[in-house]
């Protein structure tokens, strides 16, 4: 593995590789010393072009436990702000010699760019790319349901999990589908049809209009953060509409299986696609999606990271 | 020098028997049985003779993006592929929307004489879509402009249209749409479908094309003036036109090389070289415009040639400008599409590429069938020849080409403008 | 290959070796009390579980036993495409003040006990640490040696030391293969 760009580039092997890494480098949280010597001199960037405070903080916790020197490039009071263009940053990372760089761009491709366009030599890894992907989020909710729902090992084989919400958005829902299909759950997206893809029939998942009707059948369901300003492109007529319609409420959670749990990769919006009660409920996990985000994200660094690099070179 | 008389010698006129075409005083004087002609002798034995090709969808870039291509530098490109005349659009800056800066095209047209360059003006002042530029002044200008098009942005308002298209019955103008539904195409990144859905890059609905379409060929019927639809790139786009045809409307429309040969499917690899406005489409619809040209329902191939400066190309898919290059390409890619395909022949080509599009933008003295009188605009091709594309070598200014890498069959040899050669063998005659 | 290939121990060699080193553990340390055996994986963990339980048998007492994976430590990992991590498991209790017996399969150029004494360096402060290997094939590239040593076994550079354990290789026995004599 050279990039993580997609969550589709994953098959079922290297995607429980990533879990199962994960896994033992989790136990890292227990210990007194938190933190491995096994990416010392390395040099990790966090180049976000998007504001994202937690997203940026789980990659630098995750670098830092495996000792990697981090640096952020936020677009924000950086040159990238007067115009600098991806391609002349990508170039400086370069020549300060940055074995990978993590990156959060607005625009769907961003990283697949800077992986592809020949401007640097080191790692990318996709931290959210437009409304494309998200796949270090994909991979966190799947050792968080696989930790919930099959003890922590194998695969996702007959889970099933419902994606709520505006899935044409998402790059989560996107991520999620790919990963979580590849490992063999079943997965329904439910959203109104104006939030839904053009073309999601072709998808590898189900497709429901009625959030009502699916939850009685899922083991897990992942509400996605609805952004009010949809409402003025008319993708939906009102905020209660909506939240009537797709919120996850206690009512609602009364449908589901005693055992399925509530992700939600945050930020949440309380009261529009989420009832506090629900988010402060104990099915609720999305502490843990928290902190299971850096133990994915210490994998991924380190299995593209900790070995030699892909040409075969060694370094020393 | 002025009355030298120049020989074709062999050609096959349309890829029919070899004759040699005799020019003088630029026109063509004399179709002779082969071998006979006397005069200087351009040896072109196994090669072709077709009407010099006029596209009537260019961007030159002058004034304002002189980075990008000049009316020097692409009247260069326009003649190494085979063209004697081009439409320049009108989306310059400052935009061509008067008089005087179309006459400045003209005549920037003219000091470099490779090409004759038509200037398109446009629609609307500064392509905004709300107010009427002056479409007379214009036309009773040197530049007599008869093509008057907002391409690059969609006359959108359904009144603005309505009185365009009266407007032009003045003076036998066309307007020339670029049919894009604004609202449906808000930040539009490709064409929408299932590819859109996964790339996560916001869709171009065929309907945002379509649905102008059938807007414009309603309102043209009405006011009974003539319609251009720019750069027809869906299946169902072609439907409306062969109906609107079919009712006698005067619709007339053209399609791009890159949308008879290139699909989407090349948008997965995020190359900012394949971003085009309208996007790359399905092979589906390929088909069915490939279909469209050759029966006629599509009138003509245009370039849509788009220049831009690397670094408008060398970033992230969103930030990227729309369009590529075309005119050193045009011809191999018909070759491609419609002649090895078997859905063109020569002649038919000629008629696609030279006769109709110097009708619909009103060209005079291009787009004349091979025959004694006619003016001397004639380019000759090899069709057996196949090429490597190297844009590094393009005489455009820029290098945006999708096509770079592929080797394409048919290559442009000689042209003669007006009876003087602008190509020989292959390069700028000077 | 095959013809190269000499059994070492078999399984009877690899049970009495395992009930020496137990005995011995548990009269250097007189008894088993503050004991922590810790395996290196993936052999050495299946190693540790025996002789714990040889212990066990001498002492009448359960010996606390874990294992601690020294991926993350080593020093070769840019030699090779990432490596799977295994499992560390620490007894209940850390291992602060107690004496920590490392336990390999093979003991050759030192370097993982290295790695693995760094990694009990993150882990917890054991009073003492000492080393047991099934095998001592020599070629120290560290100071380094084992506390306890099932068959010192001379080997040239260019052979291969094989162990095979019941528990993940169907069979016990130790080879060398290969080099060579």
């Amino acid at each position: 593995m050279r990039h993580l760009l997609s969550a589709g580039d994953l098959n079922v092997d290297s995607a429980c590789l990533i879990l199962d890494t994960a896994a033992q480098l989790a136990s890292v949280t227990d210990r007194t010393v938190k933190k491995f010597p096994t990416l010392r001199g390395r040099t990790v960037v966090n180049l976000f072009f998007e504001d994202s405070t937690r997203t940026r903080i789980s990659f630098e916790i995750a670098a830092k436990r495996l000792s990697a020197d981090v640096i952020n490039f936020a677009a924000k009071g950086s040159s990238v702000s007067k115009g600098e263009s991806l391609k002349d940053t990508a170039l400086t990372l370069e020549a300060m010699g940055a074995d990978a760089v993590v990156i959060r761009h607005g625009s769907s491709g961003a990283p697949h760019r800077l992986a592809t366009a020949g401007w640097i030599q080191g790692s990318v890894v996709n931290a959210g790319d437009g409304t494309h992907e998200h796949p270090t989020q994909a991979l966190l909710d799947a050792f968080t349901i696989r930790h919930h729902l099959r003890d922590g090992t194998g695969d996702l084989s007959g889970v099933r999990v419902a994606i709520v919400g505006d899935i044409l958005h998402s790059r989560v829902a996107r991520s999620n589908v790919l990963l979580l299909r590849t490992l063999g759950a079943h997965v329904t997206v439910v959203a109104p049809p104006t939030l839904m893809p053009y073309g999601v029939s072709q998808w590898p998942c189900a497709v429901s209009y009625d959030l009502d009707e699916v939850l009685p059948h899922v083991d897990a369901v992942m509400m996605l953060r609805v952004q009010s300003e949809r409402m003025h492109a008319a993708y939906f007529p009102s905020v209660n509409e909506y939240s009537r319609r797709y919120g996850l409420n206690a009512l609602r959670m009364g449908l589901l299986p005693p055992h399925a749990i509530v992700l939600h990769p945050g930020p949440m919006n309380r009261g529009m696609e989420i009832s506090a009660d629900v988010a402060d409920g104990e099915r609720a996990v999305m502490v843990e999606q928290v902190a299971n985000g850096v133990s994915i994200r210490m994998a991924v660094l380190y299995l593209l990271l900790g070995g030699m690099t892909d040409d075969g070179k060694k370094e020393i | 020098m002025p009355h030298e008389t120049t020989v074709i010698r062999g050609v096959r006129p349309y890829g029919e028997d070899p004759v040699d075409i005799v020019v003088a005083t630029g026109v063509i004087a004399e179709i002779a049985t082969a071998g006979s002609g006397a005069g200087r002798v351009i040896e072109a034995s196994g090669l072709i003779a077709l009407p010099g090709f006029v596209d009537i969808h260019t961007h030159l870039r002058e004034p304002g993006r002189e980075d990008a291509e000049t009316v020097e530098t692409g009247s260069r490109a326009a003649a190494l592929g085979g063209f004697t005349a081009v439409f320049a659009m009108a989306n310059t800056s400052p935009v061509a929307d008067t008089a005087g800066v179309v006459e400045q095209v003209w005549h920037l047209g003219k000091a470099t004489g490779l090409v004759d360059v038509f200037p398109v003006g446009a629609v609307t002042v500064g392509l905004g879509g709300e107010q009427l530029a002056e479409l007379g002044a214009m036309a009773t200008s040197a530049a007599q402009v008869r093509m008057f098009s907002d391409d690059g942005k969609c006359v959108h308002d359904a009144a603005i249209m309505r009185r365009a298209l009266e407007y032009v019955k003045a003076f036998d103008g066309v307007i020339a749409q670029h049919a894009q539904e604004p609202r449906l195409t808000v930040d539009a990144q490709m064409n929408e479908g299932v590819l859109s859905g996964q790339l996560g890059l916001t869709g171009w609905p065929g309907v945002a094309e379509e649905s102008i379409i059938a807007r414009d060929v309603l309102l043209a019927e009405h006011v009974d003036s003539r319609l251009h639809v720019c750069h027809v790139s869906t299946a169902g786009s072609v439907e409306v036109i062969k109906w609107a045809k079919s009712r006698g409307i005067k619709v007339t429309a053209e399609v791009t090389p890159h949308h008879l040969l290139l699909t989407e499917d090349l948008v997965a690899s995020y190359d900012p070289v394949y971003k085009v406005n309208p996007p790359l489409r399905t092979s589906a619809d390929v088909t069915a415009l490939r279909a469209a040209l050759a029966a006629g329902t599509i009138d003509a191939i245009a370039t849509d040639h788009a220049p831009h400066p690397h670094e408008d190309k060398d970033c992230e898919w969103a930030a990227a400008a729309f369009g590529m290059l075309g005119l050193q390409t045009a011809f191999s890619i018909a070759v491609l599409t419609m002649i090895n395909s078997g859905l063109l022949d020569w002649r038919a080509l000629a008629d696609r590429m030279s006769v109709r599009p110097a009708r619909i933008g009103r060209a005079l003295g291009h787009g004349h069938d091979l025959k004694v009188g006619a003016p001397a605009n004639i380019c000759v091709v090899d069709p057996g020849a196949s090429w490597v594309v190297e844009p590094a070598t393009f005489a455009s200014k820029s290098r945006n080409s999708p096509y770079a890498g592929m080797t394409l069959p048919g290559k442009v040899m000689h042209v003669l403008k007006a009876g003087k050669p602008t190509v020989e063998c292959g390069d700028l005659a000077c | 290959m095959d013809s190269a290939r000499s059994v070492v121990l078999d399984a009877g060699d690899i049970g009495r070796a395992i009930r020496r080193i137990a005995h011995e553990v548990v009269e250097r340390n007189k008894g088993a009390a503050d004991l922590i055996l810790l395996g290196i994986p993936t052999r050495g963990v299946f190693l540790a579980r025996r002789i714990a339980a040889a212990i066990e048998l001498i002492e009448g007492d359960a010996v606390a036993v874990g294992a601690i994976d020294v991926t993350l430590y080593r020093d070769d990992l840019r030699l090779r495409p990432a490596r799977a991590l295994e499992p560390t498991a620490i007894p209940t209790g850390g291992i602060d003040d107690k004496v920590v017996v490392l336990i390999d399969d093979v003991l050759f150029s030192g370097r993982t006990v290295r790695s693995a004494l760094d990694a009990l360096n993150d882990i917890g402060r054991p009073r003492a640490v000492q080393l047991a290997a099934l095998v001592d094939r020599g070629h120290r590239e560290l100071p380094i040696r084992a506390d306890y040593v099932g068959k010192n076994l001379p080997t040239a550079l260019a052979e291969k030391v094989r162990v095979r354990l019941l528990e993940f290789d169907d069979f016990d026995e130790v080879t060398i293969e290969g080099g060579a004599s």
